[in-house]
């Protein structure tokens, strides 16, 4: 673009964000009546946008035929497995390294818990292409299904992982069974409000779920029957007691940071798995052309039903470890701020892709442990992103993923 | 009997709002067949922007009531309308034509960029205006409960009623209703045919976000706080008010917003208010199970 032109839209845009500014950027009601003036909020806005449009406009322009194509030398399959393996092997020797501190364990098994949502949504978001945008939800009833049932049932973590993971399942099911029928869109809104509507049922239904109080002491999980603690209830034996090694209490950490890296490791296994078979082909095929996959006789509620309860399951999991782990749960934690980091961390990682679910959410969860400034405008930034990311680069930053089989070249 | 009458006046004033906002969703809809998530958010700027301006109406004097509300009303309409037609140009141009999800996820990452955008620049706490218009009619008393319209109910649902046979009108006998319902039956025959398919799509989004900007200052007055998040509630009854009206139909939304707002203060009148969202909720289900097309709406059938 000549530079004359390019300054002229510049100049439009910084216009544009002037106005735009004024009345947000440029006053804040404060008590009293009183308003305080940010001129030079406004000012500051107005040159960002200028010298940003600059800069888009100076990043030479791709043609869409060249845009189309990986802009690096694209990962062989070979390539990406070996990755992956290297991966493995990183999470697995990470407690075990000598700088790795409680707090980093930790961090990990955050991050992991992420990765395990991320890769449940990827199979309803990225393969199949059903926008769930209250992922949360599922979340939240696998949460509380293994903490109500830990409270009430008295059940351990391995007794109530499946309840939850199947009234997750159900309840996706349940939601889903009826709108799947329509239109990708109402799905999305639906699934919208779902996420909210459970946080409201959690907050008012007191007598079960403890409303804002949220379910304290929820049992830790032990390893096959030995509890991770100092001392056992009813003088049973520990884990620390049966192995002869002094009581640490870093070891708790430590396995559950290798539970959930167990149920990371399986998600992954069986969306691998899943790909490869008819279900995981149809899935692909009804997100590329839902007609045409309905000539070929794929039924397109039932395959988009498996993927979006699969997904549910998976969630209920994730939720059940994230109870476990806290041992605490309130509604504040399945806010729709979660369910949009989740997805977030798809999209950034290029719908479809395993690897690239691992790398955004290990960037998106670590991103607000560097600072507060980080993690204040975290939420600005992921709406941002998402938004660039679909203009920009729409199978995602990390990774350039066609469908598994195509024939011919992609559409231009 | 008074009782039932309050909630009469209360859910039609609601609806009357949700009302408003629907239009802008079912009107996008109509157009490009892709539901603005981010349309609830423009709402939510629609309300912020007035109770700044009736502030800085304060401070620079100005005092007289009804010149304070016209003022008001411009600058909403015009500031966030700006916003309507920004975000469209931002978020949604560039990726017509682009895979089926790239819009919806785009709009969903405007709609949280704009929460988080207010949240950051106007606090995460609630913002109050004290109230504007006080007083009202008592239509009736009995076993000392009075039945209230109050002023500001009447100004909303006639300034609802107004701006909607406006809207009505235009669609139905301007140029560029013509040219909005041309791109609704075929965007690509539109534009042989001479119609500026980008202008009239960025109208259409340019009236939406003004008549939601209607409904933002309508709730500021109406309730008298207002916070970063209130358009996320909002924008899922006023989706359900399309929907239950018929997505893509204009008299359909204005009909959903009041049958919702009437559902919602008879709910919470009557039943709990702490479930009346979860009423609305099981409203959109109910409606997309048994008649997907809504009320008004026709059937919508895909094609190659």
């Amino acid at each position: 673009m000549p530079l004359r032109n390019l300054l002229k839209d510049s100049a439009f845009a910084a216009l544009v964000a002037l106005i735009l500014a004024i009345p947000l950027v440029g006053f804040n009601p404060i008590e009293g009546g009183k308003v305080e003036m940010r001129l030079n909020w406004v000012i500051i806005a107005v040159v960002a946008v200028f010298i940003g449009r600059i800069a888009i406009g100076l990043v030479p322009r791709r043609s869409r035929a060249v845009r189309a194509a990986p802009r690096f030398a694209p990962m062989t399959s070979r390539h990406i497995q070996w990755l992956g393996w290297m991966g493995l092997v990183a999470a697995v020797i990470w407690p075990l390294l000598p700088f790795s501190s409680r707090y980093l364990v930790d961090l990990a098994t955050t991050v992991l818990i992420y990765i395990m949502l991320g890769w449940g949504l990827n199979i309803v978001v990225g393969l199949a292409g059903l926008l769930n945008l209250g992922y949360v939800a599922f979340y939240a009833v696998g949460a509380y299904a293994f903490a109500i049932s830990a409270q009430y049932f008295d059940l351990s973590f391995w007794e109530a992982l499946p309840i939850a993971g199947a009234l997750a399942t159900f309840v996706g099911v349940l939601l889903a069974l009826p709108v799947l029928r329509l239109r990708g869109d109402y799905l999305a809104i639906v699934t919208l409000g779902f996420g909210e509507i459970i946080r409201i049922i959690l907050l008012n239904w007191v007598s079960v779920t403890g409303g804002p109080n949220g379910i304290n002491n929820i049992p830790r999980p032990t390893f096959f029957g030995l509890p991770l603690a100092a001392s056992a209830p009813g003088g049973g034996t520990t884990f620390a007691k049966f192995f002869g090694i002094p009581f640490n209490p870093g070891q708790r950490i430590i396995f559950l940071y290798f539970v959930i890296l167990a149920l990371a490791m399986a998600t992954n296994f069986l969306t691998v798995r899943l790909r490869r078979l008819p279900v995981g082909r149809a899935w692909e095929a009804l997100r590329e052309d839902e007609i045409a996959s309905r000539a070929l006789g794929i039924n397109p509620t039932n395959v988009k039903l498996s993927a979006f309860a699969i997904g549910a399951l998976l969630a209920g999991f994730a939720g059940a470890f994230f109870a476990t782990r806290q041992g605490f749960i309130s509604p504040e934690s399945f806010t729709f701020q979660e369910s949009a980091t989740v997805l977030a961390i798809v999209v950034l990682g290029g719908m479809g892709s395993q690897l690239g679910v691992v790398l955004a959410a290990i960037i998106l969860v670590t991103l607000p442990e560097f600072g507060r400034e980080f993690a204040q405008f975290r939420m600005l930034v992921f709406g941002a992103s998402m938004v660039g990311i679909m203009i920009w680069r729409p199978r995602g930053i990390f990774s350039n993923r066609t469908p598994s089989i195509q024939l011919g070249a992609p559409p231009a | 009997m008074s009782y039932f009458l309050q909630q009469l006046i209360n859910g039609l004033t609601l609806g009357a709002i949700y009302a408003l906002i629907a239009i802008g969703y079912t009107m996008v809809y109509g157009i490009i067949g892709m539901i603005n998530f981010a349309h609830g958010e423009i709402y939510m700027i629609g309300a912020f922007v007035s109770l700044i301006t009736f502030f800085v109406l304060g401070v620079v004097g100005v005092t007289w009531v009804p010149l304070a509300l016209v003022l008001v009303l411009v600058s909403a309409m015009g500031f966030t309308a700006f916003y309507g037609w920004t975000i469209e140009r931002v978020a949604y141009r560039p990726l017509r034509g682009s895979f089926r999800l790239a819009p919806l996820i785009s709009a969903i990452g405007m709609s949280i960029f704009l929460q988080n955008y207010v949240q950051l620049l106007q606090g995460a706490r609630v913002k109050s205006l004290p109230p504007v218009i006080q007083g009202g009619f008592k239509l009736m008393e009995s076993n000392g409960f009075t039945v209230q319209l109050s002023y500001l109910q009447i100004i909303i649902m006639l300034l609802t009623v107004a701006l909607m046979a406006g809207f009505s009108i235009m669609i139905a006998a301007t140029p560029l209703g013509r040219a909005q319902r041309a791109c609704e039956q075929d965007m690509t025959m539109a534009a042989l045919l001479g119609v500026n398919v980008d202008r009239t799509i960025s109208t259409t989004f340019i009236i939406g976000a003004a008549l939601a900007a209607v409904a933002g200052m309508m709730v500021t007055m109406y309730y008298g706080v207002i916070d970063f998040f209130i358009g996320f509630l909002a924008g899922m009854k006023a989706f359900t008010a399309a929907v239950l009206g018929g997505i893509g139909s204009l008299p359909g939304a204005v009909l959903g917003g009041f049958l919702i707002g009437l559902i919602e203060a008879f709910w919470s009148g009557y039943f709990s208010s702490a479930y009346k969202d979860v009423a609305v909720f099981g409203v959109l289900i109910l409606v997309l199970i048994f008649r997907p097309s809504g009320l008004l709406g026709r059937p919508e059938v895909e094609k190659v």
